[in-house]
């Protein structure tokens, strides 16, 4: 393995014993760096009984549990609608008409500058003042939308101007070209980076804790502060039970998306641009 | 539309600018940095910081920025660590952003052909040679377009310090709509504060590029 390494040439003898000493080092300083962790948690008693003891009652199983749902609700609504909006703003900056492009493309510009948590705020207090979900979910189609029709603009654009040019030599309109000739194949090699963002719109679901979306993680905080033990309030606890539920999805969807592009390049004869 | 020049609103606008671009400064270099010394573990040729380094990135990667927050802002002070708002804002920020920068670095090095590396070796450079004349130039060409996508989501990820007592643009918009303007003057002042910050940050890293850029 080291010997495929850009940065290192294969280990001679001394090289390898200069490794092994670094690595005893490098174990036994992150070995010491652990166990500071777990100290410095012991020594403030985030470790007794009673800062866990909340997680024993069903309620707040419930609680967790039904966080989790509002969670996936609104993380698929905002990754159903963020495609669509993605296609239709990408449709729009491939345009052949100047004016629709230029629309599309002001769109996709203004909403991937904006921080997320500003128009999601923005939509809260003006539009969606009662419903905290439809104002989470605007603000992340808006934004993941846009970053969407990026992708899938550029994958399009990757496609190898042949094949464009063929299915126009062979009689093929504007539109059937675009829907059976390049967007199949911009699709099939950009879903990896579209999955990416899937991932993205998975955690910023968590914004709608600001704006009172009761998702799992204002679950976790209404749960941490609802709870006094005499060691204080449990978030350590709430954080080392929330944190893994979220990198758990994640690395799911990441793990579709590398599946997803190693099948791809099963393929033979495969074009693989590299993902955005 | 005229909120900004209000009452006084106009200091608390450029204070709350400032803050941001602070904020964001800040992290940017602390998450510069972390990533580079994350990158270095994780080509290094020892399995234990490589293992370290892939757990590390693949914590912070897939934890929301918000969830971070939460542990930062209410965690840390469980554990006796206090500071204010500001510092805490700012380790969030550089520990999310760093584990990005890692993995920008590190898909830059591996970009590097091999042979460029072996070139260099059977020319009997040295390590020390070959990583700064050869390797890390070529990466930094090809990083610098992932970084700066890395580093104009940095100012908007700022925006949640907002939401955890830091007064900044967004705890502005929040204020100021607490005093009853209407919402989309705010938005549209608040909005053309971050557009400035990402245009420059943008154009920073185009004039990097250009210096940067050779005939290939």
């Amino acid at each position: 393995m080291s010997s495929s390494s850009v940065l290192y040439d294969a280990p001679g003898p001394r090289a390898k014993a200069r490794y092994r000493a670094f690595g005893v080092l490098s174990v036994l300083g992150i070995a010491g760096l652990l166990w500071y962790a777990y100290d410095s948690l012991a020594a403030t008693h985030q470790f007794s009984a009673a800062m866990w003891d909340p997680f024993q009652y069903t309620a707040i199983q419930q609680l967790i549990l039904n966080g989790l749902l509002d969670t996936l609700k609104a993380f698929g609504l905002a990754a159903a609608f963020s495609l669509v909006l993605g296609s239709l703003l990408a449709a729009g900056r491939l345009s052949d008409h100047r004016p629709v492009r230029a629309v599309a493309t002001a769109v996709v510009q203004f909403f991937r500058a904006m921080p997320l948590l500003i128009m999601i705020f923005a939509l809260y207090q003006s539009v969606f003042t009662t419903s905290p979900l439809w104002a989470l979910v605007t603000g992340l189609t808006l934004y993941n939308g846009a970053v969407q029709a990026e992708i899938i603009r550029s994958g399009v654009n990757a496609v190898p101007r042949g094949q464009g040019e063929a299915a126009y030599a062979l009689g093929m309109r504007k539109t059937q070209v675009m829907t059976t000739i390049l967007v199949p194949q911009a699709v099939r090699s950009m879903l990896p980076a579209i999955i990416g963002q899937l991932v993205v719109t998975l955690k910023d679901t968590s914004l709608g804790f600001v704006i009172t979306y009761g998702e799992l993680l204002y679950a976790g905080k209404l749960i941490a502060s609802n709870t006094a033990t005499p060691d204080g309030y449990p978030y350590v606890p709430v954080v080392l039970v929330i944190g893994p539920i979220y990198i758990g999805m994640c690395l799911l969807l990441t793990a579709l998306a590398k599946w997803i592009e190693a099948r791809g390049r099963r393929g033979a004869n495969r074009r693989t641009p590299a993902a955005a | 539309m005229g909120v900004v020049f209000d009452h006084g609103n106009f200091t608390l606008f450029r204070d709350a600018f400032l803050r941001t671009v602070e904020l964001s400064a800040v992290s940017a270099v602390l998450a510069l940095l972390l990533g580079t010394l994350l990158a270095a573990f994780r080509v290094s040729p020892v399995p234990a910081l490589r293992v370290f380094g892939t757990v590390w990135v693949n914590i912070f990667r897939n934890t929301p920025l918000t969830l971070l927050f939460i542990a930062v802002n209410f965690g840390l002070p469980q554990l006796d660590v206090h500071f204010s708002p500001f510092v805490f804002a700012i380790f969030a920020l550089s520990a999310y952003t760093g584990s990005f920068v890692c993995e920008v670095l590190r898909a830059g090095i591996n970009t590097v052909p091999l042979g460029q590396a072996e070139a260099a070796r059977s020319l009997g450079m040295t390590f020390g040679q070959s990583l700064t004349q050869v390797v890390l130039p070529q990466a930094a060409r090809t990083v610098l377009s992932p970084l700066s996508s890395v580093f104009i989501a940095l100012p908007r990820n700022s925006a949640i310090a907002g939401a955890f007592s830091v007064p900044e643009l967004y705890s502005l918009q929040q204020t100021l709509s607490e005093r009853g303007y209407a919402i989309f003057a705010i938005f549209f002042w608040v909005a053309l504060a971050y557009l400035a910050i990402s245009a420059t940050v943008g154009l920073l890293f185009r004039v990097l590029e250009n210096r940067l850029a050779v005939a290939r």
